[in-house]
């Protein structure tokens, strides 16, 4: 039987005091903060991240299904689970799905990857779910959506958590949508989405699946639900039957926000952490109707320890100044045009060829004198040999710095740009940038780590490459 | 190997007003320069038998007509150079070799820039060098940061690396511009001729930390040319010619950003043209030989770095030269006697023959306020790209054969 064989999460390091949002137009609003997604992050490189962690000391020459959840990836035309598979630098026979359209798609392929293993036409996928929701400037959602993403790999050989039992509803209703011609999400007034949506959905299906798995409430050591605020959280919770003082740990809303797709399965992720042999837990994932999954850990759950999941990424944190920047970094604000020379978008061919380097952070290390090297090099810059090299890759390293400055005259989102000359462990130096860093902390001899970040976004172009950050603790 | 020693003379030159030159297109920056050499040679345009023809943004797949276009060449041959910031000593270089191979009596060099027309903010290459230091050509997977932010991180690292607290590293940058703007206020033709105080220069915004607005040199329309004959015609010209004693360029394989083993704190392409262009001239000991140089400080660690790079200064120790007012114009070795790049201007193609026009005018004796006594040798340098990949070029003159 298909079970779950590991796990990873990501929060981004950016986090933004609701506070800020309130006083910045006035009136009331939820407490606590969100994580934000950095100007160069998105949907794709937050899966990316979580999809790293989860992996951690997994030979990745064993996943043959990528699948990827969102409600807001990057391209609506062109597959992010593909681009996934090319940053893991994965064999071009694994199968790739986009999962999107619900805030359900996170379990969706949580769902497909168990079928499919059960079936026997897979053996390991990585289910990755991100998300970066667009909500409207001073809405109630811009209060509560945050961002984030979580990983589960889902096999059959060493298994930490069983699956005992799946169970899904639809539930057609217009309570929360995004046509394909608006910007931000939208939704239907709150008294009848709470009535008709959400905690009464979530309650009828958890009661189906307990009747079908002839399980009750207490029963479970917890519950990992997706939810829009803690209060509705709270109402799903003993709707469904269980106790909201012992039986829910609500750790994203008040610090994270509803991350969307991702919500649930960071739930998870978060109850897994705490977990241990033989505690069942019950995941709820409500969106135009709900998927509920029941989860027993094993022995080998234990085995699990050096993921940064959701307990250290929360832990690592960085509050964003103020919220005139995150405004701009969610491309809110029409600033003036730089006098610089305009971006120029990427040739795709160029992209093709630059699959293994770009993407993968693949280099070369030469056979002959054993030098690293990056970008990859037809003759060693060392020796002078000509092809006789072998795939290094970088992506894993960490790195110091060798030089930097921060950069005013460059264009960026967020400046300055912090530009860092990086030499690796291991050999090799590659200039990069460096994200998610305080200027006033970068030093030469820091030790940094390395990040998937979107570079820019030309005519329709994103494109993506690694930047540098100080280690996340 | 050959050598260039003693074998052309420069018997004619020409220099137009650097800076904002709203007014003026191309055409007439080709014009002016070419006509003062042709005037300061005695000469007029039917005895240029070629020409070399340096530009960086004279939009590339125009060849070298538009100098032929502006000065109605007779149909001679007009070789192009690009080698970016060392593009016009780099036409200098060929321009000499095929005077020194006997094949041409009389070349024409000239190097032209109109950089103001487009409005930008800094050089309009910042895309172009995405593409040469990123992960593959054409991805712009590159680290984002502008040039300024690249030779910054030169400062970054050579404070590192010798110990340099970052506040008086500072202050050795802005005495070396505080130096060039002395310089800039007493050359006419410069871009910037108005003096600034330390306190200016260390107050200025932040362009890349840790340089500021004083510690980058300004971009500028201009041209220059020279007028190259073989040595021993030259004082069939004129009783003064400057005679090229080196003239040597170094084209680095961009080691410096992919190898650990450079230290960023100096540039190897202008260490490797330097030794050659000294062996070249035969000079043995630069801080004593060399009467003054013109060396591009693009930034002002660049000229810093550059001084250890020419061997004026032991490593670590141009911050006490700068100090010490060693390369004032009373010092031991001026350097940068107009200006240089931070006050002079920097139209990149015309860079390099704008160095070797203020070595010609001191070594003529011409230069008016800001003559320094009885020089000798002068040395010009140029430097295109970033330190860690760059192309280099250093070039020897003198107003003595032998």
């Amino acid at each position: 039987m298909a079970g779950i064989t590991s796990y990873g999460a990501y929060i981004p390091l950016i986090r933004l005091a609701r506070a800020e949002i309130a006083k910045a137009w006035g009136g009331w609003g939820l407490p606590g903060e969100k994580a934000v997604a950095n100007y160069d992050e998105d949907a794709v490189t937050m899966a990316v991240a979580a999809a790293i962690d989860c992996t951690k000391g997994f030979d990745l020459n064993q996943i043959d299904g990528i699948y990827f959840a969102s409600t807001s990836a990057p391209y609506i035309e062109k597959q992010c689970s593909a681009l996934i598979a090319q940053v893991l630098n994965l064999d071009n026979r694994v199968s790739t799905m986009d999962f999107g359209g619900s805030l359900r798609s996170g379990t969706n392929a949580l769902r497909a990857a168990l079928d499919a293993v059960n079936s026997g036409s897979a053996n390991n996928i990585l289910v990755c779910a991100a998300d970066v929701r667009p909500a409207y400037p001073k809405g109630d959602k811009e209060f509560s959506f945050g961002d984030g993403a979580a990983a589960i790999m889902v096999g059959k050989d060493n298994i930490i958590a069983e699956i005992e039992g799946v169970f899904t509803q639809y539930n057609e209703l217009m309570d929360i949508w995004r046509s394909d011609k608006e910007r931000y999400v939208n939704s239907w007034e709150s008294t009848f989405i709470y009535s008709k949506g959400y905690a009464p959905v979530i309650a009828k299906t958890v009661a189906g699946a307990l009747e079908k798995y002839n399980l009750k409430p207490e029963e479970f050591k917890a519950v990992a639900f997706n939810s829009p605020n803690s209060r509705q959280l709270g109402s799903a919770v003993r709707m469904a039957g269980f106790d909201a003082k012992t039986q829910v740990n609500d750790i994203l809303n008040p610090s994270v926000g509803d991350t969307g797709s991702a919500m649930a399965m960071m739930a998870l992720v978060a109850e897994l952490e705490e977990a241990g042999a033989g505690d069942r837990l019950l995941m709820a994932n409500y969106g135009d109707g709900c998927d509920v999954l029941i989860i027993k850990g094993t022995d080998k759950l234990a085995d699990i320890t050096d993921r940064r999941g959701i307990k250290k990424h929360l832990a690592s944190k960085q509050m964003i100044s103020n919220y005139n920047r995150y405004l701009l970094w969610r491309g809110e604000v029409n600033t003036e045009p730089p006098r610089r020379v305009p971006l120029e978008r990427p040739s795709p061919a160029a992209l093709l060829r630059d699959n293994k380097g770009g993407l993968g952070f693949f280099g070369v290390k030469c056979t002959s004198c054993k030098t690293v090297q990056y970008p990859a090099q037809r003759i060693c810059m060392k020796c002078r040999s000509k092809d006789l090299f072998e795939d290094y890759c970088f992506a894993d390293k960490l790195g110091k710095v060798a030089a930097f400055s921060h950069d005013s005259l460059g264009v960026s989102l967020d400046p300055p740009i912090t530009g860092a000359t990086i030499d690796f462990e291991g050999g090799g130096r590659i200039k990069l940038d460096m994200t998610d860093r305080d200027p006033k902390a970068v030093s030469v001899g820091m030790s940094v780590e390395m990040t998937f970040r979107k570079l820019r976004y030309v005519n329709g172009v994103y494109d993506y490459w690694w930047k540098c950050r100080p280690q996340r603790s | 190997m050959g050598s260039i020693k003693d074998r052309v003379a420069i018997i004619g030159m020409g220099c137009t007003n650097f800076g904002n030159s709203w007014d003026k297109s191309p055409n007439d920056l080709i014009v002016e320069a070419a006509y003062e050499a042709f005037e300061d040679a005695g000469m007029n345009v039917n005895d240029m038998e070629a020409a070399w023809f340096s530009s960086f943004f004279c939009p590339p797949g125009l060849t070298g007509q538009p100098l032929a276009k502006a000065l109605k060449l007779p149909y001679i041959p007009v070789t192009r150079v690009e080698n970016a910031c060392a593009s016009g000593t780099d036409a200098l270089r060929n321009a000499s070799y095929a005077v020194a191979a006997g094949i041409y009596d009389v070349a024409l060099v000239l190097g032209v820039e109109k950089l103001k027309d487009n409005g930008l903010m800094g050089l309009p290459d910042a895309e172009m060098w995405l593409n040469m230091w990123g992960s593959h050509d054409n991805t712009y997977r590159c680290t984002t940061a502008s040039g300024p932010a690249q030779y910054a991180q030169m400062a970054t690292s050579y404070f590192a690396k010798h110990n340099i607290d970052p506040r008086e590293g500072k202050e050795i940058l802005a005495r070396i511009e505080v130096n060039n703007h002395r310089n800039g206020a007493l050359t006419p033709k410069a871009q910037f001729r108005r003096e600034v105080t330390l306190d200016t220069v260390m107050k200025a915004p932040i362009i890349a930390a840790p340089l500021g607005l004083y510690d980058c040199c300004g971009i500028s329309d201009g041209a220059a040319a020279a007028i190259i004959v073989p040595a021993e015609k030259a004082k069939n010209y004129r009783n003064d010619p400057i005679y090229i004693k080196a003239m040597q360029i170094a084209v680095g394989p961009c080691n410096g950003i992919m190898n650990p083993e450079y230290d960023y704190a100096h540039v190897e392409e202008t260490v490797k043209a330097a030794k050659a262009a000294y062996a070249e001239a035969g000079i043995t000991n630069p801080r004593e030989q060399v009467s003054l140089a013109n060396v591009h400080d693009c930034f002002s660690i660049t000229q810093l770095v550059t001084m250890e790079d020419l061997l004026f200064s032991e490593r670590g120790k141009a911050g006490d030269d700068v100090k010490s007012g060693f390369f004032s114009l009373e010092g031991g070795l001026p350097v940068n006697t107009d200006g240089g790049l931070k006050c002079f201007g920097h139209p990149i193609g015309a860079s390099g023959i704008r160095m070797m026009y203020e070595m010609y005018t001191q070594l003529q004796g011409k230069a008016g306020k800001r003559q320094i006594k009885d020089p000798k040798i002068g040395v010009t340098h140029n430097l295109g790209g970033i330190p860690g990949s760059a192309s280099v070029s250093v070039g020897i003159v003198s107003k003595d054969l032998g």
